[in-house]
């Protein structure tokens, strides 16, 4: 067996995708050396004291092992018992791959297989707006291609929620456009999205261009959007104009580690919140709030509004004549 | 001791119940329980089945609270006393319609069959209307009991069939007694907390108890006087709204995990599949819609309870404005209550309690949570100047 092959591998970080990925690369390694090296994944849940001495003692026809054990963070003592004890005796033709999310549970079995010498791959997780930035960045570094830093932004604001999805649409682009990939790129491919929809007319309302925030609304709403999420995506972006407009000055970076945003976040609010002030934006948030509960049928003692859609635009309006300066809607 | 000795300051209430359960002819079959939260509504309607089971020696009052079937009752554990609470928004329709074929059966042990609903507040139309026959006419030894906070959250067609009983709001020395007399609290802990909980027993019993739980009363009730700017008010938002989440999250992580486990063992599933077969992932997913349900309310009530408290704080300052001498919610703070009292004409208080009011009923239209209470604290920013 060559040296490139390895025996101990540690994948720690709570990043389910990335975790997956560091399996698969172990794996693809292994089976560059052997190609019918066997997978046996090890769930803690289920796991029989003993079952890591079945599965690590040679087989009969010598093929390669790489055994994955999931979830140390949840492992119960058998497990930890048998992972120490095969660590103090590695058996040849095997490779071991050991899961930990986060936190102090099998802490032993860690220092165990730092000490030896085990391949530690991170899995870090991808939280805030900017780790999801530096992920689509990634992607495509690896893939080496380039994408425009504003399409990383669109591509972000459109999939971002999920991480997985987020992925797919990567490898999408990557495969689907030639050179490098443009804003234009990702709104073809993601632009009918509620969240980018919603973006634009919160930034169009929030500039005060009510014909075109109108009119975008109007769009989105005629292609079948419904009007609940278009809401929380206004809610989302008044409140980061919000918090970004009264924390004060200061770096974007700082801002944005601060809040959890991406910069570029950070210096859109900025220049969203051109113009306005506390008072204003505060009743443009509580404009939002009241078309939050109308589109969901209003409040029991109120006379309801019937059209979700008239909800909708009346808030829109009024962060529109907010916008102009305004204070009476 | 009787069971009645647990309903604490409602007299007039022990003694309808107690001739309910001695006298055939001031007996009915459907009787519906209001009063504020806290007040005893549930134990009101378990003493009273306690009594109506009670086989204590002759001549002591009924509820003696000593024999076996009063310890069954009290201990939830009598056969023929059913008690239907539900950890979700809704009682659903099928539950009510098993509740009306069990409410058909003879009582097995004891004299009647119970048939107790704690949150009838939380009958939907559809539930309701399928429990009328019953609570109408039920068979001759099935008595129902329904408890709701006010008569107005029970439908009409409902409220028409019970015979009503309501519960006043007991006073504070009155629920200070009772956490000395059966918690053995310290005296003046016991009636900081009975204020602070504004006479809700297991609220107050629970702040006398818990140092986290007073913490966390202490932070909500100075949110008032930092509402300086809006973001100020966004800050509060979150911070709320986080800590209900974490609140939710911490006592449902493990209850789902163990939930799962407890479905797949009884499905016979593998535990360690990747992938569950079809029929298995029907009932997986049905479990997932529960727990979400579940979450969902508790976190509904953490912020529910957090507005009670925030709102006892303008009431406290309204009463200072007012120049009333009544007892103040929040004695252990006056800086706080006189700085918001020099703060809000007593129309802006009056608007402020409002404003959170109108934040309750957004919640319970299923606004979202972060908006409506963004909004609500945007509301209740300090007059500047």
């Amino acid at each position: 067996m060559s040296a490139a092959v390895p025996t101990l591998v540690l994948v720690t970080g709570p990043e389910e995708l990335r975790a997956e990925r560091a399996v698969d690369s172990v794996v693809e390694a292994v089976r560059t050396s052997d190609a019918d090296a066997e997978v046996v994944h090890v769930h803690t849940e289920s796991y029989q004291p003993g079952e890591l001495m079945v599965h690590t003692s040679p087989s009969l026809f010598g093929g390669w092992t790489v055994l994955v054990v999931h979830d140390l963070d949840e492992a119960d003592d058998a497990l930890v018992e048998d992972l120490s004890g095969y660590l103090d005796q590695p058996a040849d033709g095997v490779t071991l791959v050991v899961l930990h999310k986060s936190g102090n549970r099998g802490k032993r079995v860690l220092d165990a297989l730092k000490k030896s010498g085990a391949r530690v791959i991170e899995a870090k997780a991808v939280k805030t707006e900017r780790d999801k930035h530096d992920f689509v960045t990634e992607e495509f570094r690896s893939a080496r291609r380039k994408i425009a830093a504003d399409a990383v932004g669109a591509l972000v604001l459109a999939v971002g929620k999920d991480l997985r999805e987020l992925a797919s649409a990567c490898e999408q682009l990557i495969r689907d456009v030639e050179g490098l990939v443009e804003t234009e790129d990702v709104t073809t491919y993601y632009g009918e999205k509620v969240e980018t929809t919603g973006f634009r007319v919160a930034e169009a309302a929030l500039g005060g261009d009510e014909a075109r925030a109108m009119a975008l609304l109007r769009h989105a709403m005629l292609g079948g959007l419904d009007p609940v999420p278009i809401v929380a995506v206004l809610a989302m972006q008044l409140r980061q104009v919000g918090k970004v407009a009264t924390a004060g000055r200061g770096s974007s970076a700082q801002l944005a580690r601060d809040l959890g945003m991406a910069p570029w976040q950070v210096d859109a609010a900025r220049r969203a919140s051109q113009g306005w002030d506390g008072q204003r934006l505060g009743a443009a948030i509580q404009a939002v709030a009241q078309a939050d509960v109308d589109v969901k049928g209003g409040v029991r003692t109120e006379v309801a509004v019937r059209s979700p859609e008239y909800a909708v635009e009346r808030a829109v309006l009024t962060v529109c004549r907010l916008a102009q300066g305004d204070g009476r809607p | 001791m009787s069971v009645f000795d647990q309903l604490v300051g409602q007299p007039r209430v022990v003694s309808t119940l107690r001739r309910a359960s001695t006298e055939p002819a001031a007996m009915t079959h459907a009787w519906l329980f209001t009063g504020p939260p806290g007040s005893g509504r549930s134990v009101a309607a378990r003493t009273f089945a306690a009594a109506l089971q009670c086989e204590g020696a002759g001549g002591v009052q009924v509820g003696c609270g000593e024999c076996q079937p009063c310890r069954m009752v009290m201990a939830g554990s009598h056969p023929d006393v059913r008690v239907v609470d539900t950890d979700q928004t809704f009682i659903k329709v099928g539950e009510a319609r098993e509740l009306v074929l069990e409410a058909q059966a003879r009582p097995s042990l004891g004299r009647w069959r119970v048939m107790v609903v704690e949150d009838a507040d939380r009958l939907n139309d559809h539930s309701a209307n399928t429990l009328l026959k019953s609570l109408e006419e039920p068979t001759a030894r099935t008595v129902w009991m329904l408890c709701a906070p006010s008569l107005e959250d029970v439908l009409v067609t409902v409220r028409s069939r019970c015979r009503h009983v309501r519960l006043g709001t007991p006073s504070p020395h009155a629920v200070a007694d009772l956490l000395i007399s059966r918690d053995g609290i310290d005296p003046s802990m016991a009636h900081y907390a009975a204020r602070a909980a504004q006479s809700h027993i297991g609220i107050a019993r629970r702040l006398a108890t818990d140092e986290h739980a007073r913490a966390r009363r202490r932070e909500i009730t100075s949110i008032p006087t930092g509402l300086a700017s809006l973001g100020d008010a966004l800050r509060a938002a979150q911070d709320l709204v986080d800590e209900a989440g974490e609140g939710a999250k911490a006592t449902s992580a493990d209850h789902a995990e163990e939930q799962r486990r407890e479905l797949l063992t009884q499905l016979g599933a593998d535990l360690t599949a990747r992938t569950q077969p079809p029929s298995v992932r029907a009932h997986l997913r049905r479990l997932d819609d529960r727990l979400k349900a579940e979450a969902r309310r508790q976190q509904h009530d953490s912020i529910d309870a957090a507005l009670t408290d925030l709102a006892s704080v303008y009431r406290d300052a309204l009463l200072v404005t007012a120049g009333s001498g009544l007892d103040r919610v929040n004695a252990s703070e006056p800086e706080q209550i006189q700085l918001l009292a020099r703060s809000f004409s007593a129309e802006q208080l009056l608007l402020a309690l409002e404003t959170i009011g109108e934040a309750r009923q957004r919640l319970i239209a299923n606004g979202a949570p972060l908006l409506v209470l963004e909004a609500m604290m945007i509301g209740l920013l300090l007059p500047r100047g």
